[in-house]
């Protein structure tokens, strides 16, 4: 395939496409819309599907209802719209329904600074739906990678049956790059069922990695769904028991498999004393920084979050052994550094925090670099 | 008789539906509150208790006239 | 006995069901089998029933379908993507009267109005009754509940007309007490293309009744017997004799229009793309 010069956002929508979402619901919200709008386009030459809502929880609850009905699904949206998402997300983490859900991410709280760039959503993206709930979430940096992780986002959701936050932000899904795409992905067939209704089967009993073989409606199973507590025929018991049973297997559902799910991207780590903790658009100033850091003589390293949640905690901690210090550079007040902080026992942790509508400039984190350059060496 | 009737008392909540809609009070509530056939020889088998039970506990079946000789 | 044969269509091993004994509910659900099993092209393993978050939601539990118990309010949205995304099932929608109208209102009249090939069936006990009887938007003026204590002065919605003024392409009302009328008002709903609506009035004699002095179960229905008007009767009456208690029941409005999934395919079309 020849290269194209497309959007952040257009890729996004081209993974999706390529992985084999056949469904999207979603509501206008800048800057997530143009995801909307190519899958409008795109959609119906392959069959598929693509549905405006009249609201953000009407959009989560109808790739719900397709993704239960055998579809692969994807919605987008930013700010106040994935706070209204928050409700059937947790639907589809309790009932463990496959859907990827793109964050653009645009500076809040509320309204916020529509439509300046922000990565204010990190914590909401782990947290944001109420209860203990798992949940995966990966953040690109490029136009490229753009469209990979949503062909991944789309086969871990299949994989999981889990909700998976493709959490990116204004910077990336605006941004336009020479991208040449991949003829063909890998993907993650929708699970099925292995056993027959008369062999006893039950649409919630764990396969061996622990996730639920949820027979599609339509194929005869009648299966019951709900988002009351379940045990494995799908129907609501009010145990203490099978309560423990249901949240604990969710979450160990995606922690058993974290060091698979779990990308990090490194780069001049070698030599490195200290480090840049970044993700999404943010790294691409980082990147900068880092380099020109290293023309001037500091031996500092590249550490690019490519899954935020699982949190690479394993990985930081390992790194952090051989570091004096790191700096943690992120697009909103400090959310993802108190991740690293709970990581990293070994040497400080510096926080390079922008809120204020505008990108990092590469000085700005070399500046915080030289800080803490100067406060280690001052100790 | 002209019915046969058919309680799932595990089902029945005694409402008391089907002993108000009969129209001949052919059914009543035990002193457990479930259901029973009081007086079976007034039933005109119209089905307005079965019709209208809320927890298919109550099933009315009508008997063909040589079956009730 | 023979077994009857809509029983079937139950999960029996879960009955009986939660519902207060004496709820119009379970006559509802008996309502909505017996239409099924009157449709040929509703089939078990065709259908799937959606409900929400209430005690008329619970339904879904007991049928024996591909059931769906979703969020309070969200049932329209995730019925709409199932028959979407699979045209060739049925879907039916099981709610009630705050799921519907209050949570789920702005979902309702935009599922009317793409007129999505729904069936949506909302069993109005004018009340929350599962969280313990406070009012809703379907609470008539007057009556109390305990989030109105002193009866409630929030003017009611009239879900037929809301239904009709935003698209749906059938709308009708029956009640628990006129159960073979009811049956068939499901039926045809079932029958047609395009986003069906029945309201079908049911007695709450727990969190509503009570609360309002309406007597037992039984004496809820008599006064759903004694007030409730066949619409071509009600048509003729007089305004000043559409009083009281009085409300009309049947066939309100019924109009052929595309359904969404049918229009949709007309997307895929202008788009060249393949058939679905």
């Amino acid at each position: 395939m020849s290269a194209r010069l497309m959007q952040g956002n257009e890729a996004i929508a081209e993974g999706a496409l390529a992985a084999g979402v056949r469904f999207f619901g979603g509501y206008p919200i800048t800057p997530s819309t143009e995801i909307a709008e190519s899958l409008a386009k795109l959609l119906p030459k392959v069959g598929g599907t693509f549905v405006q809502m009249e609201d953000e929880i009407a959009s989560m609850g109808v790739v719900l209802g397709a993704s239960l009905a055998g579809k692969k699904v994807l919605t987008a949206s930013s700010g106040p719209g994935i706070s209204l998402k928050q409700e059937l997300i947790g639907y589809a983490s309790a009932a463990e329904i496959p859907a990827v859900i793109v964050n653009v991410q645009r500076v809040g709280p509320s309204t916020g600074q529509p439509t300046a760039p922000s990565q204010g959503d990190v914590m909401q993206a782990r947290w944001g739906t109420h209860g203990d709930h798992s949940i995966i979430v990966l953040s690109p940096w490029s136009v490229r990678e753009a469209f990979d992780i949503a062909v991944k986002s789309v086969n871990y959701a299949e994989r999981f049956r889990v909700p998976v936050i493709l959490l990116t932000d204004e910077i990336v899904g605006h941004l336009r790059e020479n991208v040449e795409l991949p003829a063909e992905v890998e993907i993650y067939p929708r699970r099925l069922p292995k056993i027959s209704r008369a062999e006893g089967y039950e649409p919630y009993a764990p396969d061996e990695d622990l996730v639920p073989n949820v027979a599609n409606f339509g194929e005869g199973f009648h299966i019951h769904v709900t988002g009351l507590i379940h045990d494995e025929t799908g129907f609501p018991v009010g145990s203490p028991k099978i309560t423990r049973e249901a949240i604990k297997r969710m979450h160990e559902k995606i922690s058993r498999a974290q060091d698979e799910i779990i990308e990090v991207h490194q780069e001049f780590m070698d030599d490195a004393q200290f480090a840049v903790v970044s993700f999404g658009g943010t790294a691409r100033t980082a990147y900068e920084a880092v380099l020109n850091a290293r023309k001037r003589g500091q031996k500092v390293g590249f550490v690019r979050l490519i899954t935020i949640f699982p949190f690479a905690e394993k990985i930081l901690r390992e790194l952090s052994k051989n570091l004096r210090g790191l700096v943690v550079a992120e697009l909103n007040f400090g959310q993802i550094v108190n991740e690293v902080e709970r990581a990293v026992k070994n040497c400080p942790v510096k926080l390079c925090a922008k809120y204020d509508m505008t990108i990092f400039e590469p000085e700005e984190i070399e500046a915080s670099i030289d800080e803490l350059i100067a406060e280690v060496n001052a100790k | 008789m002209k019915s046969e009737f058919t309680l799932k008392l595990e089902r029945c909540k005694g409402c008391g539906i089907c002993v108000s809609f009969c129209p001949k009070q052919v059914l009543a509530l035990d002193t457990l509150g479930k259901v029973y056939v009081a007086h079976h020889e007034n039933c005109i088998a119209c089905g307005q208790c079965e019709l209208r039970c809320p927890d298919y506990a109550i099933f009315m079946d009508k008997v063909k006239k040589e079956a009730a000789k | 006995m023979i077994e009857r044969s809509y029983e079937k269509f139950f999960r029996k091993n879960r009955l009986p069901h939660l519902w207060c004994p004496g709820c119009g509910n379970g006559i509802v659900m008996k309502a909505i089998v017996q239409a099924i099993e009157k449709n040929p092209n509703f089939t078990q393993d065709n259908t799937v029933i959606v409900s929400g978050i209430g005690c008329s939601s619970r339904a879904s539990g007991y049928m024996d379908f591909d059931t769906l118990h979703t969020a309070h309010g969200r049932a329209i949205p995730f019925a709409t993507g199932v028959k979407l995304a699979r045209p060739e099932l049925n879907v039916i929608v099981i709610t009630g009267d705050g799921d519907c109208t209050a949570i789920g209102g702005n979902h309702f009249i935009h599922g009317c109005r793409r007129n999505v090939d729904l069936t949506v069936i909302l069993f109005n006990n004018n009340i929350y009754g599962m969280t313990g009887g406070q009012a809703s938007p379907m609470t008539p003026l007057g009556k109390k509940a305990t989030t109105a204590p002193y009866g409630s002065v929030d003017r009611p919605f009239d879900a037929c007309k809301l239904a009709e003024a935003a698209g749906a392409t059938y709308v009708a009302r029956s009640t628990a007490f006129h159960v073979q009328h009811l049956v068939k008002t499901i039926e045809d709903g079932l029958n047609n293309r395009g986003f069906s609506f029945i309201e079908a009035l049911v007695q709450c004699p727990t969190a509503y009744g009570r609360r309002n002095k309406m007597g037992d179960p039984a004496k809820m229905m008599a006064w759903m017997r004694d007030n409730a008007v066949m619409k071509n009767s009600w048509d003729k009456l007089p305004d000043e004799k559409k009083t009281g208690d009085k409300f009309p029941i049947g066939l309100f409005y019924q109009a052929q229009t595309e359904s969404y999934d049918a229009a949709y395919q007309h997307v895929r079309e202008i788009a060249g793309g393949v058939k679905q």
